[in-house]
């Protein structure tokens, strides 16, 4: 900014008579030096996506894709067959995986379906627990999704096919050629969930 | 009027027309005093609004167990208690006084865009409507805590919308108040006053509203990429789209970090002009006080990730944020010493203005140095979301903004009434307000070390006696506010005539206009002696 549009200084001869216009002129200069600061600070925000990722690829001090990483180990991938199993203890649910089993390859993201049927005439609420073949095989499983992480609320005969997501991990140790993937639904007995708490009961 | 008051510079009621009376005054004004006397007014009441809040917060810890209200009824209150105090309160307050003030100071007729000053208030009851109403919306308003973060900010109900809306009108508000401020200072003053001569409030705004024009914005684009993120498929912050919940915490403590100094800056000032006012003395070490404030605004914007240690940033980085904080203890640190400095052997007296001065000194420093425990990474893993970390912003933002702020008020209340306050209800209201202030936030450091977390409405037996105390104090500090409201309505009906300086110690141009100062101060621009400067 030059002297002309600035602020005047007192000079010898008192204050210039036309330091409204000054004034006026040096506002508009300021103002729009302003707006342009304002304007690159909110691209700025923007900006910080890909400046953040390069920022930590460049230094190497956070390691942004590190999980990515790991699900491409450098192991390869190799055929393994999974068996899928689904047992009920309770005479009045039907529960089936809709497929008994398939070839699949370690690193893979899988998607299966088991299929419910509640044939009685009041409501089911319950849980589905898993269990693997061979036992120490489970650690390797990661599962993404599943109908198993959730209680499940049952209408009269409703049907309802439910998905499981995982990765079978391509650490998984050489002897296992074999995976089995066994559920095993659990009614909860009616009167036993979980109420929240209610307002003014005391916790302690 | 002269022929050189062009349109653009400056507003001149005078050349205009029968002027609007009553409520269409107030709407309609563009006058820097109508405009900051609203200012002062709207952070009043939503101070009164933000406190309620906190008491409902404190009524609930008032004991363990839940007593009053749900957990996620407790975290919309805190959520808006800090949204209000902060952009609704704290924030225009200062606002307030600036615009009251700076043009006077510096001899100017008005701020440099009358009419935008207009529209950078009236922007803010909207603003304050959409955070307030959001309680009632499905869902209830944020419960996030003011920092919004992600993962929980993206799968809240529509309050969150409102808050983020309120953001944005919020943000422009202090945008446009920051750029009239900075256009106002560097090139409105009277001819002869030179930067380095200018009254240290006017250096504490020039570097504030920097401050805001730098990082408000940021905000203003976190929250928005929050909000695309809510309904528009993209993924910044929504890992399950890729995107990295840490990086909101980067920009919104990029931005929130110098908002701290937004806060503080403005409040250094006024107190920079009442501890000489009663020490009968300059204020000691001008140009290194106006180098700190500097030097504050700059580090400030290069240590957001202290807030964020836990989030599993590098040692490497830690390390830097850590020693980078600890930086900032140095030109704050040249403040203090510069303020008790300026009082060493001078001619003290302890008007209400001096004691809330000096509360802010002492509090403040307590604050600050909670502030440096705060800032070693290894201590911070332990005290992080506990109440230390809330006893230690209290003690800055209240004792020191809040403070400050009633520092400003009773010193320039005479100016802009024409009356002299009640000088024993002045002093009782600070004497309340210092004794129940510490008993309200003092036991808070204790329960922080103890292990209590914040933003929880329960907690374990071991910390119910402290809690007890602390929410007496925060009662007692909450209905000693109202005295202000009292004070400051007897002032404006009557009392004693103040002169145009009340206050034998004050320096600056604004004490020679009358008090109260007229509609139309410094049409043309005064004389200004330099020996008068340095308030």
């Amino acid at each position: 900014m030059d002297g002309q549009y600035l602020n005047p200084k007192l000079s010898p001869e008192g204050i210039p008579p036309n330091i409204q216009e000054i004034r006026a002129a040096g506002n508009r200069r300021i103002v729009s030096i302003l707006l342009a600061v304002v304007t690159s600070s909110f691209l700025f925000a923007y900006a910080q996506p890909p400046l953040y990722k390069a920022f930590c690829e460049w230094t190497g001090i956070y390691d942004i894709d590190r999980a990515q990483r790991v699900a491409e180990s450098s192991i390869p991938a190799r055929a393994v067959k999974l068996e899928f199993d689904a047992n009920s203890h309770d005479g009045g649910l039907r529960f089936s995986p809709e497929t008994a089993s398939l070839s699949a390859k370690t690193g893979d993201i899988i998607h299966v379906t088991y299929r419910i049927e509640n044939t009685r005439n009041t409501t089911v609420i319950g849980q589905a627990v898993p269990s693997y073949g061979p036992q120490h095989a489970g650690g390797y499983v990661k599962k993404l999704d599943c109908f198993c992480f959730k209680q499940q609320t049952f209408a009269p005969h409703e049907v309802r096919e439910m998905p499981v997501v995982f990765v079978l991990e391509r650490s998984l140790p050489d002897d296992v050629n074999t995976v089995t993937l066994s559920y095993t639904f659990f009614e909860v007995p009616a009167g036993s969930v979980t109420a929240p708490a209610k307002p003014g009961e005391s916790r302690t | 009027m002269q022929a050189t008051h062009t349109a653009g510079a400056a507003d001149h009621h005078a050349d205009h027309g029968p002027q609007p009376t009553g409520l269409m005054r107030w709407i309609t004004t563009t006058n820097h005093k109508d405009i900051g006397t609203m200012y002062l007014w709207f952070s009043f009441v939503m101070f009164l609004v933000g406190g309620a809040m906190s008491l409902i917060i404190r009524a609930e810890l008032l004991s363990p167990g839940l007593q009053y209200v749900q957990p996620e009824f407790y975290n919309q209150m805190l959520t808006l208690h800090a949204l209000i105090m902060v952009f609704g309160a704290i924030m225009p307050a200062f606002v307030g006084f600036a615009n009251w003030m700076i043009p006077l100071m510096i001899g100017a007729p008005d701020m440099a865009f009358a009419r935008m000053n207009n529209w950078s208030f009236w922007l803010l009851p909207p603003a304050a409507i959409l955070l307030t109403a959001s309680i009632f919306v499905p869902g209830g308003a944020a419960g996030t805590g003011w920092t919004l973060y992600p993962p929980l900010s993206i799968q809240m109900g529509m309050g969150m919308d409102m808050a983020i809306f309120a953001i944005h009108i919020l943000g422009m508000s202090s945008i446009m108040g920051s750029i009239n401020i900075i256009t106002t200072i560097l090139n409105m003053r009277t001819p002869g006053m030179d930067l380095m001569k200018m009254p240290l409030f006017c250096w504490t705004w020039l570097v504030t509203a920097f401050l805001l024009i730098a990082s408000m914005p940021i905000l203003a684009g976190a929250v928005t990429m929050l909000l695309t993120d809510r309904h528009f498929g993209t993924s910044f912050f929504s890992a399950a789209g890729g995107g990295d919940p840490v990086l909101f915490q980067h920009i919104f403590w990029f931005f929130g970090h110098p908002e701290v100094y937004i806060i503080a800056l403005p409040a250094f000032g006024v107190v920079s002009h009442v501890i000489p006012a009663f020490s009968r003395k300059q204020l000691f070490g001008y140009a290194s006080m106006v180098y700190a404030i500097a030097a504050i605004g700059l580090i400030s914007f290069f240590v957001w990730a202290h807030h964020m240690y836990v989030t599993g940033i590098p040692l490497t980085g830690q390390l830097y944020f850590m020693y980078a904080t600890m930086l900032i203890a140095i030109p704050t640190g040249v403040k203090v010493f510069n303020w008790v400095t300026t009082m060493w052997r001078g001619s003290l007296s302890f008007e209400t203005p001096m004691l809330f001065a000096l509360g802010f000194l002492v509090l403040f420093t307590i604050g600050g140095l909670t502030g440096l425990v705060l800032a070693m990474t290894a201590v911070d893993i332990q005290l992080q979301d506990t109440y230390y970390v809330v006893a230690h912003f209290h003690y800055v933002m209240v004792a020191g903004a809040l403070f400050s702020a009633y520092a400003g008020l009773y010193y320039w209340l005479p100016k802009w009434t024409g009356h002299m306050y009640n000088e024993s209800l002045g002093k009782l209201h600070f004497w309340l307000s210092m004794i129940f202030f510490n008993i309200a936030f003092f036991p808070q450091h204790f329960l922080g070390l103890a292990g209590m977390p914040r933003r929880i409405p329960d907690y374990a037996q071991q910390f119910a006696d402290f809690n007890m105390i602390s929410t007496i104090g925060s009662f007692g500090f909450g209905f000693s506010q109202l005295l202000v409201l009292v004070v400051v309505f007897q002032t404006m009906k009557g009392g004693a005539k103040a002169e145009a300086r009340p206050w034998d110690g004050a320096r600056g141009l604004e004490w020679t206009v009358p008090s109260p100062a007229p509609h139309h101060t410094f049409e043309d621009p005064p004389a200004f002696n330099p020996a008068e400067a340095h308030g």
